[in-house]
């Protein structure tokens, strides 16, 4: 069993978020960098599978130099090795981004490495566009399947389950298939120290892709007001508890 | 023209579609509105968008249960043969998923999540990034605009149509698009209330030191009426299940009353409470994040504030 897994370096944002003077992206000086949650739990699973099955897992970006740090952080969780698709950090569209990863998967799978399960977060972190797994599954012809929280492969093929309001919709797909997720299919682990030395030596494939013209063309990025208010100050400590339950009568949920 | 995909449950259409329609009509600037539905219960469904502004209702005839290229296939031959200017869609789960294939099978742009939409070629859309910590401005190219409506940014506003016409249609499938098929439904209802939807909410961050601490947590919000959420940190920390976490990569929350308890108030948070109507933060910090986005706070340790209140609400309700 071959899985691949598509991550996406995003800042960690913390509390606020500063842009650049040209507006187009986040100020990211003083930042540090992870990938989504979504994707940290399809790093997982793939782990998983590979245990669990054998097979070989492989981990693929589309980023800047600097995201071969994630990639390093995967390669320490258990995959096998990475595919770079390095970029100049400037934004990337949905369909560039599906072709450039459609371009490496078709070769990944020309040098022997074909992928039976491919996983990506169900959407990115930062620019959220709800579509690139669906576009890499068309051009490859596989069947996708969306915001899956439970994996379970079985006769070459993959059950999925979906959480919807009250239950869950269960899908059962043929091999190869594409699969994008959510946080809560799994319990990241924490690399090991001698996982993360291991990682340092694992292999990382890089090429450059080029984009082509983005019909979704970003123009600039603004910060909504938000509230747009400081909180008012009930009070400190447990002294403060008579001022909010006068605030819960206000509100009539006392 | 613009067609929008409505999605309906329990012979209505769903308010997240409603409120596609209100940028639909504002996208189509004065031409006609068409509406597509497929599902069990399309037909009994439609007839409530001649309120919205819809003058035609097309009922995609489709059997089995949910199956999103199916679905796609239906709403891309059906654009393909009226031609809209743009099909538009709520920003739902399945809205998404659907104009993502759509977009494929009409060799069209998709642009997910947007809060406002202007005509023209390009287009120019307003989209949420970050989960609705940033928001991006994009030109949308080509001869068809694919859009979906981010869920709450936009009213449901009635626009009465007069007559609705309802028309069916059987669309052509290929063999591919019944691949991936709803084939079995799981339900894990508690009958309890769910953090999506109770009307008060308190949530616990790292600050509330341990799985164990959110037993006082549970005690208040059992007193109010509402439910107990958590922060993405304390699910990495394995204390409370992901079921409870309220954020981007969680549950999107909108109470009457949120109360974070010892929860920093990182974008990540934000993106799942930002509907709240009143946040009343409980931190250590004064500078905390969190502070900058409620209406009220109590600064100071947790574990001595909630019992505290808990215990005040007992005296209040017991002397009344």
């Amino acid at each position: 069993m071959n899985v691949l897994v598509c991550v996406k370096r995003v800042p960690i944002t913390g509390g606020k978020i500063v842009l650049t003077p040209d507006e187009r992206a986040i100020e990211t000086r003083h930042l540090g960098f992870t990938i989504s949650p979504h994707e940290e739990c399809g790093v997982e699973e793939a782990v998983r599978i590979a245990e669990r099955h054998g097979g070989s897992t492989t981990v693929l970006t589309l980023g800047p130099a600097e995201a071969e740090e994630q990639l390093r952080d995967t390669l320490a969780i258990g995959i096998d090795r990475a595919v770079h698709l390095v970029t100049d950090g400037s934004d990337w569209d949905p369909e560039s981004t599906a072709a450039a990863l459609v371009a490496a998967i078709e070769a990944e799978r020309a040098a022997g490495h074909d992928p039976d399960l491919i996983m990506f977060g169900n959407e990115s972190a930062d620019n959220g566009n709800y579509q690139v797994g669906i576009r890499v599954a068309h051009a490859l012809g596989r069947p996708c399947v969306t915001g899956v929280k439970g994996i379970t492969m079985h006769d070459g093929r993959v059950r999925c389950e979906q959480e919807l309001g009250g239950g869950r919709d269960v899908y059962d797909v043929p091999l190869p298939a594409v699969v994008t997720v959510l946080e809560g299919l799994n319990l990241p682990r924490y690399p090991s120290v001698p996982a993360k030395l291991r990682a340092r030596r694992k292999p990382v494939e890089s090429s450059e892709p080029a984009r082509s013209e983005p019909r979704l063309e970003l123009v600039r990025l603004t910060v909504p007001p938000g509230r747009g208010r400081q909180a008012e100050v009930l009070g400190e400590g447990a002294g403060a508890a008579p001022a909010v339950v006068e605030l819960f009568k206000k509100l009539g949920v006392a | 023209m613009v067609l929008t995909f409505v999605e309906h449950a329990d012979g209505a259409p769903d308010a997240l579609s409603l409120q596609a329609l209100t940028l639909a009509r504002g996208f189509a600037d004065g031409e006609p509105v068409q509406a597509v539905m497929a599902g069990p219960g399309a037909a009994e469904a439609a007839p409530a968008l001649g309120e919205y502004g819809v003058a035609t209702v097309h009922v995609a005839e489709l059997d089995g249960g949910y199956a999103p290229q199916a679905w796609a296939r239906a709403v891309a031959e059906l654009a393909g043969r009226i031609g809209p200017a743009a099909v538009v869609a709520a920003g739902s789960d399945r809205g998404n998923e659907i104009l993502a294939h759509a977009a494929v099978m009409t060799g069209a742009a998709l642009a997910a999540n947007c809060v406002a939409a202007t005509p023209g070629d390009p287009a120019g859309v307003t989209r949420v990034r970050w989960g609705g910590s940033l928001l991006e401005e994009a030109r949308l190219h080509g001869a068809l605009k694919l859009l979906t409506v981010a869920p709450h940014a936009l009213a449901m506003e009635p626009a009465p149509a007069g007559e609705t016409a309802i028309e069916t249609f059987g669309p052509e499938l290929r063999p591919e698009d019944l691949v991936v098929q709803v084939s079995e439904r799981v339900d894990t209802s508690t009958g309890g209330l769910s953090l999506a939807e109770a009307p008060i909410v308190v949530s616990g961050g790292r600050g509330v030191g341990s799985a164990e601490g959110f037993g006082m947590l549970e005690e208040l919000a059992g007193l109010l009426g509402g439910v107990v959420g958590c922060s993405r940190a304390v699910t990495s920390a394995g204390w409370r299940p992901h079921t409870d976490q309220v954020g981007q990569t969680g549950t999107k929350i909108s109470p009457d009353l949120y109360i974070p308890c010892g929860i920093s108030g990182a974008t990540q948070h934000m993106a799942g409470c930002k509907g709240a109507k009143r946040i009343l933060a409980i931190n250590a910090d004064p500078d905390a994040p969190i502070l900058a986005n409620a209406d009220y706070a109590v600064v100071g340790d947790v574990g001595e504030i909630v019992p505290a209140i808990t215990a005040e609400l007992r005296r209040v309700r017991e002397a009344s």
